[in-house]
C-alpha cells in the first residue's frame, strides 16, 4: 500500500471517523518497500492540493523516512526550469507534456507512490484500533462486537 | 476472523462473503468488460478527480489509469488482492458499512452490484448513506443545513479540490427485478429475495471461453451445465424493482441527479442533500 494512500483513509468505526484524532492512521512494525514506477507530473500536480500535508510530514517523520519539507511544494516546484534548453530558438510555449519533473517532484514520487507498506499495522490514534497490512493490502474489517 | 454479531450479518456472512471468497478467482475471469454507463461516468470525471470503488471486486474499473485516481475497496481479501494489481490505484479490504475513506472528501464514488447483497432494506439504505457520505457537500454557501462532517471534521486539505458546487457524485448500480429478457426470466411480481447459484468448474472450462456475451455480463461463466466435480455455491441477492434504488437514496439523505436501466440493472447517480 503506497504512502499516497493513508491521505485517504481513517480508521473504519464509525463513531471514530468523525473524531480529527482517528486521521491520519499510523503506521507501527512497517516493513517498506520500494516499488518503482515512472514519474507521472501531471498526476503529481492533481494530487497536491489534495495532500494533507502535515499529517503526510508526520508519517514519513514516524517511519524513519527523510523529512517533508514543512511547507507543501507548489505545481511550480514541480517543474524542472527549462533554461538548460538554450538551442531552441523559435517561442512556441513549452507543453505540457514537454515538462520535466523537478526534484521536488521526484522526491514527492518516491515518498507517496513507491514508498509501500508491505507488512505491518495501522493504528487509529482515537481508539487505538489496529489495521493489519498483509501483502500491501491493508485490511479493515472489524469484529462483529465494532461494528 | 470477523465475529458476525447480528442475523442480518451472518447470514450475508454466509451468503455473500463466503462464496466470493472461495469463487473469486473464476468470478474474476468472467469478469472484464466494463459496463458503458459505468465507463462514460468515469471518463466524464474532470482530470485529476479522486475517487472511491465501494465493492471493486477484481478490479475491473481500476484498469483505466488515465485521468482520476481511485481507492477501491472489496468485502473479499481474494478479490481485493486481484484488484491491487491494477497500479495507480490502491485497494484496500474493507466492509460497505463501515469503509475507512474519509466523509466528505471524494469527488466521485462508484458502487457497482454491491448493494443487491446486503439482506434488509435498513442496510440496503444505511450502504447508500455510507457511499453519499464520502462526497464532498455541496457547497452552496447559504446552506445551513449541512452535517457534522463539514469541515471542521476534514479540515481544508483533502476536501478541497475540483470547483463545482454540487459537491461529489455517486454512481450505484443494483441488479433489476425486471428482466424478464434474461436467461433468468425474473420480472415484476416474482420475489425479490433470491438465491442465484454459481457453478464453480473443477474441469477444464472449454465451452465458456468463445461464449462469453457482450456488455458484461452479470452471470456469464456460472451456471453453465454442471459437471462432475463441480461444485455449485448460492449467492444471496436482492432484486431491485423500479423506483426502489431511488427511494433508497432518498432516505438516505441523497438526490437522486439521473436514473435509469441498463441491462437488466437499475442504476442512479446521486449527489448529498
Ligand atoms: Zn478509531
Amino acid at each position: 500500500m503506497k504512502l499516497l494512500t493513508l491521505n485517504f483513509l481513517t480508521c473504519a468505526i464509525k463513531t471514530c471517523k468523525t473524531n480529527s484524532a482517528s486521521f491520519p492512521l499510523h503506521p507501527r512494525d512497517a516493513e517498506l518497500e520500494i516499488v518503482e514506477a515512472d514519474v507521472n507530473l501531471p498526476f503529481l500536480k492533481n494530487i497536491l492540493p489534495r495532500l494533507m500535508w502535515d499529517e503526510l510530514r508526520g508519517i514519513c517523520t514516524e517511519l524513519g523516512l527523510p523529512e517533508l519539507p514543512a511547507t507543501p511544494p507548489t505545481p511550480a516546484d514541480l517543474i524542472q526550469p527549462s533554461s538548460s534548453t538554450p538551442e531552441t530558438t523559435d517561442a512556441a510555449p513549452i507543453a505540457e507534456a514537454d515538462e520535466e519533473p523537478s526534484q521536488t517532484a521526484k522526491d514527492l514520487h518516491r515518498v507517496l507512490l513507491e514508498t509501500c507498506i508491505q507488512e505491518g499495522k495501522l493504528v487509529c490514534g482515537a481508539c487505538e484500533h489496529e489495521y493489519a497490512v498483509k501483502e500491501g493490502v491493508a485490511n479493515f474489517l472489524l469484529p462483529g462486537h465494532l461494528v | 476472523m470477523p465475529n458476525p454479531s447480528t442475523p442480518a450479518q451472518t447470514y450475508e456472512t454466509n451468503h455473500v462473503h463466503t462464496v466470493y471468497e472461495e469463487i473469486a478467482s473464476h468470478f474474476s475471469s468472467t469478469r472484464y468488460k466494463p459496463w458503458p454507463i459505468v465507463q462514460t461516468f468515469l471518463q466524464t470525471q474532470p482530470q485529476g478527480s479522486i475517487g472511491a470503488d465501494i465493492g471493486c471486486g477484481n478490479g475491473k474499473y481500476l484498469r483505466d489509469k488515465s485521468q482520476v485516481w481511485m481507492v477501491g475497496c472489496d468485502r473479499s481479501t481474494n478479490l481485493a488482492k486481484i484488484a491491487s494489481k491494477n497500479e495507480p490505484h490502491s485497494v484496500i479490504v474493507a466492509d460497505t458499512l463501515a469503509l475507512p475513506h474519509p466523509n466528505g472528501v471524494f469527488d466521485f464514488a462508484i458502487c457497482i452490484a454491491v448493494i443487491h447483497h446486503l439482506s434488509t432494506a435498513a442496510r440496503r439504505v444505511e450502504a447508500v448513506k455510507c457511499v453519499l457520505d464520502l462526497l464532498r457537500r455541496p457547497c452552496s454557501s447559504s446552506s445551513s443545513s449541512t452535517s457534522i462532517f463539514t469541515s471542521s471534521a476534514t479540515p481544508s486539505g483533502p476536501g478541497g479540490g475540483g470547483g463545482d458546487d454540487e459537491g461529489g457524485k455517486a454512481l450505484i448500480y443494483v441488479w433489476a427485478l425486471e428482466q424478464k429478457d434474461s436467461r433468468r426470466g425474473w420480472d415484476e411480481g416474482h420475489e425479490q429475495d433470491v438465491m442465484v447459484p454459481w457453478v464453480l468448474k473443477q474441469k477444464k472450462e472449454k465451452q465458456e471461453k468463445g461464449r462469453r456475451k457482450k456488455g458484461g455480463d452479470e452471470e456469464v461463466g456460472a451456471e453453465e451445465t454442471k459437471q462432475e466435480g463441480d461444485k455449485t455455491f448460492l449467492r444471496y441477492y436482492h432484486l431491485y424493482r423500479k423506483g426502489e434504488l431511488e427511494s433508497d437514496i432518498e432516505q438516505a439523505g441523497g438526490v437522486v441527479l439521473e436514473s435509469g436501466y441498463e441491462k437488466d440493472n437499475w442504476w442512479a447517480i446521486a449527489r448529498l442533500r
